[in-house]
């Protein structure tokens, strides 16, 4: 059952192809390499404990390595390649910021626009603080390197200035907010949205023809 | 015309009113300061004569907040932002947060009010141009000094086109650098006819850019005249507000000719002796 030439070719031709056109294919491969610890983990756990596995590969005491689970284990690495590839494709070439106003655009609601717009933009803020939050305590003694468990500790006085601190503008932003008309209801004006050309209509529409295809093909039973 | 009349307003959770018994007129073109210690109600009557109080964050308002002599009571806040704008002493928590240009972020209040597209851009250029900061159109504004910072989050209210304008303390977090853009900025302002409640501890800006001061002590008015006579009057002292440079240079001018004229008074003495 499964296979992983399906997920490989879908992969190659959905994500490879269209990361090499927007010249993003190395910061591709690059933030790839972020996920191998969790994936490593899953091959392992899939290669040694997968039940009702028969043609032994290798016996290490307790645990054996069956050419069954290495199958699986292959097959979900792909899947997880495949998916994790999508999601990465799109931050390395989507502004999140047009992303919202597109979806703005197209209808949701400017609260829920607001809510996705601001936390894509205060993470970064979030980070800087923090940053400098640490650089003021270092300068004054606090240990922040060495082994893990010394910057464990580390982090626990970070916690109160920058969590608190964030909470604490709260009701600053909420009346900045609310004094420039941020509560009034019903749509917004939009300035701008992002180009769409036809070519990108064209291909958004293909690939949603492809999807029901691929969903259309899975359901009639044909697998590869 | 915004009018506060016998307004006295309690936290929510005081004990104690923060605002009593103010009335208080700021007349279409006039800039009016409001100076005060801290704790002296500065920031109340700001966020009371804004409507934030207690539309936002609650609290009892007792007498009436008028515009043009109309009740506002029953306004909800988006309808009072056309007519009353504010703004903060901290630039960064103004900043909308989710603009990714000065632009954007001058037009945000438009833009939330649905004022058509081209009234946006045009309020939007407005606004920049009526604060000289054309040039940082295009910049991140979370990439700015505070001072410039100031600057945007003014746009950003002029650009809602209020008729009254209140700044609490616009220059306190700045160095002296953004202290002076943001009062040049404000002089420009001021000039061209903006309403503006001001309330600042830098009584130069004041000096500088009132034509009418009231003096607030313990959510009181205590003293309340033209900004030339009031500010050197020395009870602002005695409030916990300090004078004008101008005015405290001519104290110490004085002072030291008084000690001048004393010492030659002494000499001229021990010479007769």
């Amino acid at each position: 059952m499964g296979g992983i030439w399906g997920p490989l070719a879908l992969a190659l031709v959905a994500i490879v192809l269209p990361a090499a056109a927007a010249r993003v294919l190395r910061r591709l491969g690059r933030t790839s390499l972020l996920l191998s610890l969790p994936i490593a983990i899953s091959l392992l756990v899939n290669l040694f404990f997968f039940p009702g596995g028969h043609q032994v590969l290798l016996r290490l005491g307790p645990v054996t390595a069956t050419a069954e689970g290495l199958a699986f284990a292959l097959e979900i690495l792909v899947r997880i390649m495949a998916i994790a590839g999508a999601i990465t494709l799109f931050y390395l070439t989507t502004r999140p910021h047009d992303f919202v106003v597109d979806l703005e655009r197209r209808g949701i609601s400017p609260r829920a626009a607001f809510v996705a717009n601001a936390s894509v933009q205060t993470v970064p803020a979030m980070v800087e603080r923090a940053g400098q939050i640490t650089a003021a305590q270092r300068a004054r003694g606090l240990d922040t390197e060495g082994s893990v468990w010394r910057r464990a500790r580390g982090i626990l006085p970070l916690v109160g200035p920058v969590i608190l601190g964030s909470i604490a503008e709260v009701e600053e932003r909420t009346m900045a907010l609310e004094a420039r008309g941020f509560t009034r209801p019903g749509r917004r004006t939009l300035l701008w949205s992002p180009p769409d050309s036809g070519r990108e209509r064209l291909a958004r529409w293909a690939l949603v023809v492809a999807l029901l295809v691929v969903v259309v093909a899975r359901l009639a039973g044909w697998t590869a | 015309m915004l009018t506060l009349a016998s307004v006295s307003y309690r936290y929510a959770g005081a004990t104690r009113p923060s605002l009593r018994d103010v009335t208080l007129e700021l007349a279409d073109g006039e800039v009016l300061g409001v100076v005060g210690a801290s704790e002296a109600g500065k920031s109340t009557l700001c966020l009371v004569a804004s409507g934030l109080a207690p539309r936002t964050i609650g609290g009892t308002l007792v007498g009436r907040v008028l515009l043009d002599g109309e009740d506002t009571a029953g306004r909800p806040m988006h309808a009072v932002a056309t007519e009353v704008a504010i703004g903060f002493q901290n630039p960064g928590t103004q900043l909308s947060g989710v603009a990714t240009t000065v632009y954007e972020e001058v037009a945000f209040g438009p833009m939330n009010l649905g004022v058509p597209r081209p009234e946006v851009l045009r309020r939007t250029e407005t606004a920049l141009d009526a604060l000289a900061i054309g040039e940082l159109a295009s910049r991140d504004p979370d990439r700015l000094s505070g001072g410039q910072q100031q600057l945007v989050a003014i746009a950003g209210l002029l650009a809602l086109a209020p008729r009254h304008l209140v700044l609490d303390e616009p220059t306190a977090q700045l160095d002296p650098a953004g202290t002076r853009l943001v009062s040049v900025a404000i002089g420009r302002l001021a000039a061209a006819g903006t309403s503006i409640l001001l309330a600042e501890q830098k009584t130069d800006l004041l000096a500088a850019v009132c034509g009418r001061v009231v003096a607030l002590a313990d959510g009181g008015i205590v003293m309340e005249g033209a900004a030339g006579t009031l500010l050197a009057d020395p009870r602002l002292a005695e409030l916990g507000v300090a004078p004008p440079s101008a005015v405290r240079l001519e104290h110490a001018a004085r002072s030291v000719s008084a000690a001048a004229a004393a010492s030659v008074a002494r000499s001229i003495g021990a010479v007769g002796e």
